[in-house]
C-alpha cells in the first residue's frame, strides 16, 4: 500500500433535495487523499451521480443543495463562482455516456482546447493555437491515443467508443486536476476496452498521483481498481472501508447481498437474490432505508436510523445488526462437477446461418455460417462483443431478420425467415426477450393486455382465458397482482422485464431467446431475473438461447456456451471447458480482460 | 372549457344576434355605437351581429376540412412508415407533389372547376393541407417501428392493420395532436382567402374568415370589424391547442419514458 498522501478532496453532510423536501441523498460525507481511488458504488436510484454532481456545485432541474461543504485541495467550495473556477482545474469530471457528451461538430483538438484556454495556467495569458495543439498531443499521448495531428483533427464519430472516452479522460486531466470524477466510465463498453481504460487509470494515478472518484454499480470492476469503497443505498453511504473490507467481508446486508448477486465467471452458482426493490425518493421509511428488505432486521429499525458505526479500523456500516450478518463464503470457488443438463433432443436447430445488411456498397455479413443445436430444457449461451451478431442470431430466430443462408429448424422443421410467413404454431414455439426494457412494452396498453395479446394470437384463448392465464404468468414471474392494470411508464427496469418475460411465456414456447436482458439491469434485479430463468427451466422445462456480454452471467445460467468473433463462432462447449480452458485466443482475452471478485478477493488473500 | 365557450358562440350565436347579420344599418366603417357595440362592417352591416352568426360556418367547414386532413394523413403516413417497402417511395413521392404545388392556386383551381361550394372548399383545402400531416406521420411512425414493442408483435404474428392500429397509433398521437391547432387555423385562413378573393363562399354569407378579409378596407375606420373576428378566430385556435395539449398530458403518464 502506498503512503497515504495529501488530503485533496472533502466532502461533509451533503443533502440535496427536491423541491418538496425529500432528499435524493443525505448525510453523505467522504475523503479523498492524492493517489488514492474511491470507489462510490450504488444501484440506479441510490444518489451516485447526485453526489458527484454536487461536488461540482451542479445539480438537475429541480434539485438543490439544503446542506454541506466541499473543500478541494484546501480550498473551500461555497459560491458559484468558486465551483467554476475549480472545475477543470482543481476537480473534473468523466461522464458515463463519451457519445453525448463530446460535441460532435468539433474536433478533439478544439475540445481540449476550450478546456486549455478556460483555465489558463495563472499569471498567463489564454494559450495560442500551437500551445494548444502541443498540449494536445502530449494529453493524448497520456491517455494511451496516438498524438499525431491526424488523429486531433477527427471527430468524434471517427472514434471508437474506447477512444471518445479516453479522450473525455485526456480534457479531464488537460488542467492537471487533484481529483477526477468518472461516472461510470466504462459501464457501456465492451469488457476487453473496459480492461485496457482501466489499466490507464491506474497508471495516471501512480503516475501523476491524480485522486479518484470511480462511480460505479459493477463490484467487480471497482475491486479492480479502488483502493476504498464506499457502498450508497436510498441516498445515504451505508457502508464504507477498504475494498478488501467491503468486498470480502461486507458488515452491512446490502453489501453483502450486492456482493453475492454479483455473478463470476469464475464460479457458476446460483446467485443469492435480496428480495423487495429499492425505495424511491420520498417514500423512504423514517428508520433504516434498507429496513423493509432485510433478513436481519430487528424492530428498532423500522423507526430509529443507525449511524455510521466502526466495523474495524477504516471500516464504518450503518446497520444496528452488523455482527450478524453473514460472512460471504468464497470456499467454493471452484467449478463444480459439470451439472448434466437433461439430455434430450435438439428443439431449436441453427444451420449455417449467414445474415447481414444489404448497403450500396454491397451484402454486409454481420453472421457467417453459424451451426449449433439447442437441447430440451438446455440454455446455451451466446457470448460476443458488441458487434459480433449476437443480436442478429436472436432476431433471425425470432423471425424478424431473414437469413441470406442456412436454416432455422424447430422440432425438426425448418422454419421461414420472416415472423408472418410461418404458422401459429411455428411462431409460438419460439418466443423473444429483448435488450431494453424500456422500449420492451408498448407504453400505450396496461401490463395485463400486453401481456394477454400474444396469447390470443398464438393460443386462440378468448379474452377471459387470456387475461386469467396473464395473470397467473404475472404471479408466476413474481410481480404482485397489483401491476396488471399499470402501464409500462409506471414500472421499474427490473419490473418491466419480467412483464416481457410474462409476455414471452403465454405463448407457452418450447425455446425462450434473450437477447442480453439483464444488462440494462442491477445486479440485485439481475440476480432475481436470473433465478426467475432458472425456476422456469426447472418447472416448464424450457429451452434457452442466453444472448450476453458478459461471462459472469454465463457461468450462472448457461450449460453450453458459443463465442462469437465478428459473426462466426470460434470457440464451442461446455460452461466449465470453455470458460475453464479456453482454447481460442480470442476467448482467453475475453477472459482475461472480463473483470472477477473471486480473483481479486482471491489475489487479497494471497498476499496475506 | 375555453373551446366550449368558443364553439357555444358559434352554435348559439345566431339566436342572440340583435340585428340580421345582412342586413345594412347605416354608414360602412361607422365606429361603435348603442345598437351595434363592435360598430359596422364595410357596407355598413352590424359587425356584432355578423360576428355571432359567422361562427358557425368557419367552425364547421374548418373542422371538417381538419378531420379530412388528419384521415388521410395519417392513413397515408401509416402506409408509407410502416411497409417499408416500394410502396414508401412511392406514397411520399406523390405528397411531395402536392406539396409542391403553392396552396392556393390549387384551391383557385378546384374552385374554378367544381365551383365554389362549402363541400368542394372543404375538399380542397384538405388536399392541399394533407401532406404535411402525412409526413409527420410517417416520421413518427418509422421511428416507433423499430422499437422492441412492435418487432415483438411481428414475432407473434400480429397482423399488419392491427400493428398499425394496436402498437404504432397510439404511440404517435402525441406529434399529431401537437400541431392539430396549427393545422386547423391553417385550413380556416385558407378557406378565408379563398373566400375573401370572391371566389368561395358568396359575400352577404357572414364568416368569420371572410370578415377579417373584406373589413380589411375599412380598418382604419373601424378597426373592430377586423380585431373582432381576428380575436375570436385566435381565441378558438388557442382554444383547440389546449384541448390537444391536455390530451398529450393526459397521455403523459402512461406514455412518455424515452
Amino acid at each position: 500500500m502506498k503512503p497515504a498522501g495529501s488530503m485533496v478532496l472533502q466532502a461533509r453532510d451533503l443533502r440535496v433535495e427536491v423541491a418538496n423536501g425529500a432528499a435524493i441523498i443525505e448525510d453523505v460525507a467522504f475523503e479523498l487523499r492524492a493517489g488514492e481511488i474511491l470507489g462510490l458504488v450504488g444501484e440506479s436510484g441510490s444518489g451516485k451521480t447526485t453526489t458527484a454532481r454536487a461536488l461540482f456545485g451542479h445539480y438537475e432541474r429541480g434539485l438543490s443543495l439544503r446542506s454541506g461543504e466541499v473543500s478541494v485541495a484546501g480550498r473551500q467550495l461555497t459560491t458559484p463562482e468558486s465551483f467554476r473556477q475549480a472545475r477543470g482545474q482543481l476537480i473534473s469530471y468523466v461522464p458515463q455516456n463519451p457519445g453525448t457528451s463530446l460535441n460532435p461538430s468539433l474536433r478533439i483538438v478544439a475540445a481540449i482546447g476550450d478546456m486549455l484556454r478556460a483555465h489558463p495556467a495563472a499569471g498567463t495569458a489564454a494559450p495560442g493555437h500551437d500551445a494548444v495543439a502541443q498540449a494536445s498531443a502530449a494529453l493524448l499521448g497520456r491517455v494511451g491515443l496516438p498524438g499525431e495531428e491526424e488523429f486531433g483533427r477527427r471527430y468524434p464519430h471517427q472514434l471508437s467508443g474506447g477512444q471518445q472516452q479516453r479522450v473525455c479522460i485526456a480534457i479531464a486531466l488537460s488542467c492537471d486536476p487533484a481529483v477526477v470524477v468518472l461516472d461510470e466510465p466504462t459501464t457501456g463498453l465492451d469488457v476487453v476496452t473496459q480492461d485496457r481504460i482501466m489499466r490507464e487509470l491506474v497508471r495516471l494515478r501512480d503516475e501523476r498521483g491524480v485522486a479518484m472518484l470511480y462511480i460505479t454499480h459493477d463490484l467487480a470492476v471497482v475491486g479492480q481498481i479502488a483502493s476504498r469503497i464506499a457502498v450508497m443505498y436510498a441516498g445515504r453511504i451505508v457502508e464504507e472501508g477498504s475494498a478488501e473490507q467491503i468486498l470480502s467481508a461486507p458488515r452491512h446486508p446490502y453489501t453483502r447481498g450486492l456482493v453475492a448477486s454479483t455473478p463470476d465467471h469464475l464460479q457458476p452458482r446460483i446467485l443469492e437474490a435480496m428480495g423487495g426493490i429499492a425505495a424511491g425518493v420520498g417514500e423512504r421509511p423514517p428508520g433504516c432505508a434498507f429496513a423493509p428488505r432485510c433478513r436481519q432486521r430487528v424492530d428498532h429499525c423500522d423507526t430509529e436510523l443507525p449511524t455510521l458505526a466502526e466495523a474495524a479500523p477504516g471500516h464504518s456500516v450503518r446497520c444496528f445488526e452488523w455482527p450478524s450478518t453473514p460472512v460471504l463464503d468464497w470456499t467454493s470457488a471452484e467449478f463444480p462437477a459439470k451439472q448434466d443438463g437433461p439430455a434430450g433432443k435438439a428443439v431449436l436447430e441453427v444451420e449455417h446461418l449467414s445474415a447481414g445488411y444489404r448497403s450500396r456498397a454491397g451484402r454486409h455479413l454481420v453472421v457467417r455460417d453459424v451451426s449449433f443445436a439447442v437441447d430440451e430444457g438446455a440454455c446455451v449461451a451466446l457470448v460476443g462483443e458488441s458487434g459480433s451478431g449476437k443480436t442478429t442470431i436472436a432476431r433471425a430466430i425470432a423471425g424478424l431478420h431473414p437469413p441470406s443462408d442456412g436454416r432455422i429448424l424447430v422440432g425438426g422443421q425448418p422454419l421461414a425467415g420472416q415472423a408472418q410467413r410461418r404458422t401459429v404454431d411455428e411462431r409460438r414455439r419460439i418466443a423473444i426477450v429483448f435488450q431494453n426494457p424500456a422500449e420492451a412494452l408498448n407504453p400505450r396498453h396496461t401490463v395485463l393486455s400486453s401481456v394477454a395479446r400474444p396469447g390470443r394470437i398464438l393460443r386462440g384463448l378468448g379474452r377471459a382465458e387470456a387475461d386469467a392465464e396473464a395473470r397467473r404468468l404475472l404471479t408466476a414471474v413474481r410481480l404482485p397482482a397489483r401491476i396488471a392494470g399499470r402501464y409500462p411508464g409506471e414500472l421499474s427496469g427490473g419490473e418491466r422485464q419480467r412483464v416481457a418475460i410474462a409476455r414471452a411465456l403465454i405463448g407457452q414456447p418450447d425455446v425462450l431467446v434473450c437477447d442480453e436482458i439483464t444488462s440494462a439491469l442491477d445486479v440485485s434485479v439481475q440476480a432475481v431475473v436470473l433465478e426467475l430463468l432458472h425456476e422456469l427451466r426447472r418447472q416448464l422445462g424450457i429451452s434457452i438461447v442466453f444472448i450476453t456480454h458478459d461471462l459472469g452471467v454465463v457461468a450462472t445460467v448457461a450449460e453450453r456456451v458459443l463465442i462469437l468473433e465478428s459473426g462466426s463462432i470460434c470457440e464451442e462447449g461446455t460452461v466449465a471447458e470453455v470458460l475453464g480452458a479456453p482454447h481460442h485466443e480470442y476467448t482467453r482475452r475475453l477472459l482475461d480482460a472480463a473483470p472477477s471478485l473471486i480473483t481479486t478477493i482471491k489475489a487479497w488473500q494471497m498476499v496475506r | 372549457m375555453l373551446l366550449g365557450v368558443v364553439v357555444l358562440i358559434a352554435l348559439l350565436g345566431p339566436a342572440f344576434a340583435p340585428d340580421p347579420s345582412t342586413a345594412i344599418l347605416g354608414t360602412p366603417g361607422h365606429g361603435p355605437a348603442g345598437g351595434a357595440p363592435l360598430g359596422l362592417d364595410f357596407i355598413g352591416r352590424d359587425v356584432f351581429s355578423r360576428l355571432l352568426d359567422g361562427g358557425r360556418s368557419t367552425l364547421l367547414m374548418g373542422g371538417s376540412a381538419t378531420v379530412l386532413i388528419y384521415l388521410a394523413g395519417i392513413a397515408v403516413g401509416l402506409t408509407a412508415g410502416y411497409v417499408q417497402s416500394l410502396a414508401d417511395p412511392l406514397l411520399m413521392r406523390a405528397v411531395d407533389v402536392v406539396l409542391s404545388f403553392p396552396a392556393l392556386l390549387v384551391m383557385l383551381l378546384f374552385v374554378t372547376a367544381f365551383g365554389g361550394g362549402s363541400v368542394v372548399l372543404v375538399g380542397a383545402a384538405a388536399l392541399v393541407l394533407f401532406p404535411g400531416v402525412a409526413r409527420i406521420v410517417r416520421t413518427a411512425t418509422t421511428e416507433v417501428m423499430t422499437r422492441n414493442y412492435v418487432e415483438a408483435a411481428i414475432s407473434w404474428g400480429e397482423r399488419g392493420f392491427a400493428i398499425m392500429r394496436r402498437e404504432v397509433l397510439p404511440n404517435i398521437i402525441a406529434p399529431i395532436v401537437a400541431d392539430l391547432g396549427i393545422r386547423f387555423s391553417w385550413a380556416i385562413i385558407l378557406i378565408a382567402s379563398v373566400n375573401y378573393l370572391g371566389l368561395g363562399l358568396r359575400p352577404p354569407t357572414a364568416d368569420w374568415g371572410l370578415m377579417i378579409s373584406e373589413n380589411r378596407a375599412i380598418i382604419s375606420s373601424n378597426p373592430l370589424s377586423v380585431l373582432a373576428p381576428a380575436a375570436v378566430l385566435a381565441l378558438l385556435v388557442i382554444a383547440v391547442n389546449l384541448v390537444g395539449d391536455a390530451y398529450v398530458r393526459h397521455f403523459g403518464r402512461s406514455g412518455d419514458d424515452r
